[in-house]
């Protein structure tokens, strides 16, 4: 019956082992030297906008060169922050979603359902430019909020419920609407606020559009909310791992249907950018920007798989793509090599977030 | 020693029925001040049900549990948390992206003093993060060195550190731990068992789920035997051999006879 205790022999050894294992412990990570390509993927593990950001500075030096000064000047990179305007917002909600392992293809139809209505508000009903436009992003919210609910109280996976309310939002847009564009000179004289975004400040050259700016200020403050408030650890703990986070106390529905009706009411504030870049209303424009949101987040470093990314890096994966553009375009290569170029980034990107993610390289 | 003293958390009668399956078959138990007492038990003796009866994770059918002496009832986990029963899962419930200092405070954030943390609700990193430091480093856990480290690039022992240590930090009253050495090595699971006394010496007392009996036997100062819906026998280490512990869990010797 005795025979399982330990013995005091054994018993003492077990003090030795203790006594060396903490040691072992205690030295293991210092002593033992890393390779140069340890250190490299531990750098990028514990960064993940390092890998966007050099491929943004090396793209900027490279089409430098070969375009030349024209690339540089203040004025064409104001252009292409402009350029990347619609993207960079839309991709603020694409982040906040694919940071909680779902995925918004909605975006882009929310976003031109919000333009026709803050557009038909004011024009066609009168409404003051600011009800018109407080009630086109409560129409994003309550888009964001159907899609919220579908995925936390349904419980079906977010691809599917923004698969089909991306074709819902869309014929609802194009019946609202009738189909019909809403000029921009209707637009400037019932409700000059909804073009204000598009007005721009001259600084040494480069022309900030407002727009622009709020898209900033957008990512700066997206930025605080997920870095420096518990609902922004919440967002990320949701999305690395749900059940986890669930028995950790975070009541992790409603994480999930804060982040839906947040990405909706930025997709509604995407509208009133779109309104100001092109002057008008068309049903017909912007409702496939859901892909390319979709590759600035990745591009930017966000992983797919939840709980990974940060927001500056979607803004570098726009301004990426962004840069790619312009430089092709200036460089005088076809369209077509544009494309061709923002498809190799994607997989290079997430072929990098793949190595990233695996914990010992 | 222990007739005289209240239970930090017992329970009487407890029963849970799952269909047709009894979980809970009227099951006893009882935790003392200050020592760590092992949950063992077949596989299908109702540890489990136990545990999250204990824990708020199930609610029971009947039965009553009492904490220092008055009758308690939780509705969810959140609600035992509250009480100053903290669990660790044998998942561990860490978010593996995120920093120690993060994971340690997931939850329960602390916020800046004054307008910065009542209007923009900004948290304290920085008092997050010296709090978490101390609180490892009074459970001898300080071979982590970068606090905001994401707990991914910890190893399999490290991890559970960090998930005991939460429990420590905020359990006031009981730590509950399923299963804890489970998926360690060797090595790893002294440095677990070591953590373990640790938190006993500091006063809170810790209930052990294991399988592993000279796990149980090392560090349990008593040893709960779960058999059948229900508490099959008491034993104490020095007085039972896990042969007798085994004899008990299968059945082979009536509990109340050996203990």
């Amino acid at each position: 019956m005795t025979a399982s205790r330990p013995t005091p022999a054994v018993a003492a050894d077990h003090e030795r082992l203790t006594e060396s294992v903490s040691g072992t412990l205690a030295a293991r990570n210092a002593v033992e030297p890393l390779s140069g390509w340890q250190r490299l993927h531990r750098f990028f593990h514990a960064n993940p906008t390092a890998a966007p950001a050099i491929v943004l500075l090396a793209a900027i030096a490279a089409f430098t060169l070969i375009v030349g000064g024209r690339f540089l000047s203040p004025f064409n990179l104001s252009l292409v922050l402009q350029q990347v305007t619609i993207i960079g917002t839309l991709g603020v909600a694409q982040t906040l979603i694919i940071l909680t392992m779902g995925i918004d293809l909605s975006v882009g139809a929310i976003m031109v359902l919000c333009t026709v209505v803050m557009g038909r508000m004011a024009v066609d009903f009168g409404l003051p430019p600011f009800g018109a436009l407080l009630l086109g992003l409560g129409a994003g919210a309550l888009c964001g909020a159907i899609n919220g609910s579908l995925v936390t109280r349904v419980k079906l996976p977010p691809f599917i419920v923004t698969l089909g309310t991306w074709n819902i939002f869309f014929a609802l847009n194009l019946w609202y609407s009738k189909s019909e564009t809403i000029r921009s000179q209707d637009i400037e004289s019932a409700a000059p606020l909804l073009q204000w975004t598009g007005h721009a400040i001259d600084v040494f050259g480069a022309r900030l559009t407002y727009g622009s700016l709020l898209m900033l200020g957008l990512f700066g403050l997206v930025w605080f909310a997920l870095n420096w408030t518990a609902w922004g650890r919440h967002v990320y703990a949701t999305g690395d791992d749900k059940d986890a986070a669930e028995l950790a106390g975070i009541r992790t529905r409603r994480v999930l249907q804060s982040i839906y009706v947040l990405a909706g009411l930025i997709c509604g504030l995407a509208a009133w950018l779109m309104i100001g870049r092109i002057g008008s209303v068309s049903p017909q424009v912007g409702f496939m920007s859901n892909l390319d949101s979709i590759t600035a987040v990745v591009i930017g470093g966000t992983s797919l798989f939840g709980g990974r990314g940060s927001i500056f890096g979607t803004l570098i994966g726009a301004l990426i793509v962004g840069i790619f553009r312009n430089g092709l375009a200036l460089a005088g290569v076809d369209v077509l090599w544009q494309q061709f170029t923002v498809g190799l980034l994607i997989i290079v990107a997430v072929a990098i977030d793949q190595w990233i993610r695996r914990v010992s390289a | 020693m222990t007739d005289e003293t209240t239970p930090v958390l017992s329970a009487r009668g407890l029963i849970k029925r799952y269909g047709r399956v009894t979980a809970l078959d009227s099951a006893d138990f009882d935790l003392y001040p200050g020592e760590v007492l092992a949950v063992i038990g077949d596989n299908g003796a109702g540890k489990s049900s136990l545990i999250k009866a204990l824990s708020g994770a199930v609610v029971p059918d009947a039965g009553e549990i009492r904490m220092n002496g008055r009758p308690i009832s939780f509705r969810n986990p959140m609600e035992a948390r509250e009480a100053g029963i903290e669990t660790v899962y044998q998942t561990l419930a860490v978010a593996p992206s995120l920093g120690i200092a993060d994971n340690l405070f997931l939850g329960r954030e602390l916020r800046k003093p004054g307008i910065l943390g009542s209007v923009f609700r900004m948290l304290d990193k920085a008092e997050m993060r010296r709090r978490a430091t101390q609180q490892l480093s009074d459970l001898g856990l300080l071979t982590i060195q970068n606090i905001t480290q994401a707990v991914e690039t910890l190893s399999g022992g490290q991890r559970q550190g960090v998930a005991v240590a939460r429990s420590a930090a905020f359990g006031s009253k009981v730590v509950i731990l399923d299963e804890p050495t489970a998926a360690l090595g060797v090595k790893e699971s002294r440095r677990v068992l070591n953590l373990i006394k640790d938190v006993r010496n500091r006063g809170l007392p810790v209930v052990l789920i294991s399988h592993n009996m000279p796990h149980v036997f090392e560090v349990a100062d008593r040893i709960h035997v779960h058999r059948l819906g229900r508490r099959a026998a008491v034993i104490r280490p020095d007085t039972h051999s896990m042969s007798d512990a085994v004899a008990i869990m299968t059945g082979a010797v009536d509990g109340d006879a050996a203990a």
